[in-house]
């Protein structure tokens, strides 16, 4: 189980939060301005690196808080308690 | 190749059975390939069987990282089902277990093919609703799923004792799923591999594949290894979870992600249970070895992994939601545990596909692919060989993604 550093909670267990999945780039404005192409790959994918990759966690049962740490898909360790919060 | 049968068997008996021969070669590594196949699971050696057997291309390789059969499809709780729920997928695996029923005899070799059925066992409303829009489906293509009422159901599965009506989830209905199987996983591989060989197909086990090698057109033009650089006309990717770290090395992004899904065994029990039971609403599945271990399966961990253990949370979840079915098996001592890292495509259905590099083929997003192994073997060798793809396959291409015409697959926990 990890322990993951809520920045409003501090550290809980892995099972107070929900995944929210890879953090990506932020959503455009103006969808209508990108290429079909480039829309289109926004729209379905995502960083899937065997390494670090900074993803979203909601800690669901404390604060609930968005918010993204960067973890080792492969050692799970967590790297870096970003603590970027989302709305 | 040395064909198994009961006279074999004796014959070999006399002589200690000290002259089996062989069951595949390990012939020396070639400079150059028609055809090279990356993974050694499942997929990857029934498309180097079929692209030998049914179009005559033998000069094929298949290069594998460690060991043949030691990727997922050791890993694996193999269930056989085709109680998908869209018209795109229901008729590739309708097709994948008429494969699968002959396969034994295809290949002379006893996959240990038991057509036990499975139960969906149903504790929620719009989880039955969903199996019954399910089941519509399936009948269009021939696929079966019948419901039935919760005495029956507790009748066929005796030790389902938990989710009476002053439980949490009370059971409200089950439904029936008789094509569904289960066989011996090692001997999908084997028995691939043994055919394959026998074809003229050559198996590379310690021979991974580090990059892949485009020319001055932009086509494939081969592979870099542990073992020094590989050329080809055509290669097609079947590595399970690694599908996105191999695509990178040449440019190409594709649609998925990369999950651990985990299972584990008991202690052998008597004969206890003759079906596959699946509990949606619970997130928990399991069947009775022919061992008489209970094979236990779950939910995958939440967030990304390439990890091929278990994690705790994980492991208790499960056994808490069978524990709420099935009370008594809190005294069944538990034996092993492992994991295995499954991509899975944005849509959740899987994609076997050309990619914008010419030559270059994909077969991905096995989330629940051992069950798709005949199939997916089938049409890849298909599209490879004839740059087309086959009929079952068309719904899995990549073009899906160019007009986000996604092929929504609903999961049902077993896989
Ligand atoms: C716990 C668990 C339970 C499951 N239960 C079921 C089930 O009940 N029913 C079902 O249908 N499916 C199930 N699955 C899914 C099924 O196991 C997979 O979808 C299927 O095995 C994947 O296809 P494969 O056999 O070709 O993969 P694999 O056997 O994983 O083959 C891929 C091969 O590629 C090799 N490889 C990777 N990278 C490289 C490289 N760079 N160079 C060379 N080789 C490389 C790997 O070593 C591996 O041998 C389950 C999976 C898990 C983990
Ligand atoms: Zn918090």
């Amino acid at each position: 189980m990890l322990v993951i550093h809520c920045p409003f909670c501090g550290p809980r267990n892995e099972s107070e939060f929900i995944n929210g999945g890879p953090a990506r780039e932020k959503r455009a404005d103006n969808p209508n301005a990108y290429a079909d192409a480039d829309w289109i790959d926004y729209l379905i994918e995502a960083p899937n690196p065997l390494g670090p990759v900074t993803e979203k966690w909601w800690h669901v049962m404390g604060c609930s808080m968005w918010f993204s740490i960067q973890r080792n898909t492969l050692t799970h360790e967590i790297l870096d308690y970003a603590n970027k919060t989302h709305d | 190749m040395q064909n198994y049968s009961v006279f074999s068997l004796a014959r070999n008996a006399l002589s200690n059975h000290q002259n089996w021969r062989q069951a595949w070669r390990s012939p020396p590594l070639k400079k150059h390939y028609d055809v090279l196949i990356i993974g050694a699971g499942g997929h990857g050696l029934a498309t180097a069987y079929y692209l030998a057997k049914n179009h005559g291309i033998q000069n094929v390789a298949v290069l594998e990282k460690g060991w043949l059969g030691g990727g997922n499809i050791a890993r694996n709780t193999v269930t056989i089902r085709s109680n998908y729920m869209r018209d795109e997928s229901i008729p590739f695996y309708v097709k994948s277990l008429e494969l699968y029923e002959k396969l034994s005899q295809e290949l002379n070799y006893n996959l240990m093919y038991s057509k036990r059925g499975m139960i969906d066992v149903v504790q929620t409303y719009p989880k039955l609703r969903e199996l019954k829009r399910r089941m519509l489906a399936m009948h269009l293509h021939g696929s079966t799923y019948e419901p039935i009422g919760v005495s029956e159901l507790r009748r066929r599965i005796s030790p389902l004792t938990g989710g009476d009506l002053e439980s949490r989830l009370p059971i409200i209905g089950g439904m029936v799923h008789t094509d569904a199987a289960v066989c011996r996983h090692d001997a999908v591989a084997w028995g691939y591999a043994r055919g394959a060989d026998d074809r003229g197909v050559e198996i590379h086990q310690n021979t991974g594949v580090q990059k892949l090698l485009r020319g001055s057109d932009g086509s494939i033009t081969g592979v870099v290894t542990d073992r020094g650089k590989i050329t080809a006309n055509k290669v097609a990717l079947s590595v399970s979870g690694h599908t996105t770290t191999v695509a990178e090395t040449i440019g190409l992004r594709l649609p998925l992600r990369t999950f651990n899904l985990t299972a584990f065994v008991s202690e052998p029990l008597k004969p206890l249970i003759d079906v596959i039971v699946n509990c949606p609403d619970l997130g928990v599945y399991l069947s009775q070895s022919d061992k008489g271990e209970l094979v236990i399966g779950g939910a995958p961990d939440s967030g990304q992994s390439f990890r091929r253990d278990i994690k705790q949370n994980v492991f208790e979840e499960s056994v808490r939601s069978m524990l709420e079915l099935f009370p008594s098996f809190k005294r069944v001592k538990l034996l092993r545990q492992w994991g295995g890292a499954l991509d899975i495509a944005h849509d959740a259905t899987p994609i076997i596909s050309k990619t914008d590099i010419p030559g270059l083929f994909v077969s991905a997003g096995w989330w629940g692919g051992f069950k798709a192994i005949p199939a997916g073997g089938l049409t890849l060798a298909h599209l490879i060989a004839n740059n087309e793809q086959h009929p079952l396959s068309e719904p899995f291409s990549l073009k899906r993604f160019d007009h986000l015409d996604f092929v929504l697959e609903p999961a049902t926990t077993a896989h």
